[in-house]
């Protein structure tokens, strides 16, 4: 059983429906039980940074989701599931992350014609053998949609990057724990591929 | 490398495609979702369905059809047509719609975008606009269909949606909509340089070189059509590698 957390976030549906899509049974949950059960764990999200750390503070996710990456359970993080792992994030001053991985959520500076929010296909760069690229093309193409982007402090655990303006680190990964700053449900096949891998740990 | 999207457009009556979409051996091409499939496998970057149903049960009906699109299309879609309130927007993003495009409820209510980007995020918020030209050069913006002028200026609304939270900006020239006679490029250009989100371009696509003047000339981000590829008069893999070949940024 794939558990996929629900924080209220939006969205949260089309991971699921990607999972199914893949034969995997899921469930959109927050009982510690059910969690602490299941293969894998994803932390979906669209939305603002400060309201996501709200919630999952408010549904006691923040110590369940520390402890299951410490129990070793494979953990996908997706868009702004991705951020909240880190330490803190300009969109929310003063909001801590989950601080998971060292490193920091930036917003895409304003550049000559480049659009923000962030929203489109773009090509990933791919380095230190990611686990979740596996059989994955360098320059594929995923489906990004974000104002704000993460820094990571250590370039090891970075999989993946794309640019926009700025290079941006797409795609971590330290030990169990995995993320996308891309959304692997929206990325057609290759995004499907990549969910896939994941499911595979 | 960022890309510019090519977007297929499909209008939908009671959760059916209807005006005829055969670009491509289907068993039932009034079937959403595997028109949907079908534009993927073709390359496109995203789909938009436009609900025109008119029904009291409006709302079950989209619900149910991003439900049964969302388990079976992996790439970004759009929902627009009759969307009004902060609960629609919830509903139709809880099955699965990744934005929800609004024209005449924005104009109406615009306090609606911000609600709904303040709740959802900006990057699900679409707001549609149908211009016209006027004699004097400007652009008034359009509600019901274009069939009402609001008498605003189109520009001037473009920047207004924007600093209430919109995500992107989906574009129609009433003009050249239907003429197949290239995109309207004075518009698409004013409107994509004075707002920071992205422009899709509507309305008038006839060949693969309007997509080229659009993306080149007035730097519009996305741009959608509908007959051109539900006839197959052009084909989305087609379009973009001639695109690809005048240095247009495409996914392929």
């Amino acid at each position: 059983m794939i558990a996929i957390l629900d924080y209220d976030a939006g969205n949260i549906r089309s991971v699921e429906k990607a999972v199914k899509f893949l034969g995997k049974d899921a469930c959109i949950t927050r009982d510690k039980n059910e969690i602490f059960k299941a293969s894998h764990v994803i932390l979906p999200g669209v939305g603002s940074f400060g309201d996501a750390m709200e919630h999952l503070n408010a549904y006691g996710l923040t110590p369940i989701i520390k402890k299951l990456t410490d129990e070793k359970i494979p953990f996908l993080g997706i868009c702004l599931g991705l951020q909240v792992i880190f330490e803190s994030s300009e969109e929310s001053p003063g909001v801590e992350g989950l601080s998971l991985i060292p490193g920091k959520i930036i917003r895409i500076p304003d550049g000559e014609g480049l659009k923000i929010p962030h929203i489109g296909w773009n090509s990933l760069h791919l380095q230190n053998d990611g686990r979740l690229f596996k059989g994955i093309d360098e320059g594929a193409f995923t489906y990004f949609v974000h104002s704000y982007y993460l820094k990571a402090n250590d370039e090891n655990v970075v999989k993946a990057t794309t640019e926009y303006g700025v290079t941006i680190h797409a795609s971590v990964e330290k030990n169990n724990i995995f993320a996308c700053q891309f959304h692997p449900e929206k990325s057609g096949e290759i995004g499907l591929r990549i969910l896939n891998n994941f499911l595979s740990i | 490398m960022y890309t510019k999207r090519i977007i297929p457009c499909l209008d939908i009556n009671n959760g059916r495609v209807v005006k005829g979409v055969n670009f491509v051996d289907l068993r039932d091409a009034g079937d959403p979702v595997e028109v949907a499939k079908a534009y993927d496998k073709a390359g496109a970057d995203e789909v938009v369905f436009l609900d025109i149903t008119a029904s009291s049960d409006h709302r079950k009906t989209v619900t149910e059809l991003v439900e049964k699109v969302a388990s079976q299309l992996f790439i970004p879609f759009t929902v627009g047509g009759g969307i009004r309130t902060v609960d629609d927007f919830r509903a139709i993003l809880r099955e699965g719609a990744d934005k929800i495009s609004i024209n005449t409820s924005a104009i109406e209510n615009p306090s609606l975008i911000s609600e709904a980007a303040i709740k959802f995020g900006s990057q699900c918020v679409t707001v549609a606009i149908d211009a016209k030209k006027f004699p004097d050069g400007s652009y008034h913006i359009y509600k019901n269909g274009g069939r009402v002028d609001c008498g605003i200026d189109a520009i001037e609304w473009a920047r207004k949606v924007e600093s209430l939270g919109a995500g992107e900006i989906l574009l129609t020239s009433m003009d050249c909509d239907g003429t197949k006679a290239g995109f309207e490029l004075e518009l698409t250009k004013l409107v994509a340089e004075n707002v920071k989100i992205p422009v899709i371009a509507s309305g008038g696509a006839g060949k693969k070189e309007d997509f080229l003047d659009v993306f080149k000339i007035s730097n519009a981000d996305a741009a959608l059509a509908a007959s051109l590829f539900h006839y197959k008069e052009l084909e989305i893999r087609g379009l973009k590698e001639y695109l690809r070949e005048n240095d247009v940024p495409v996914r392929l």
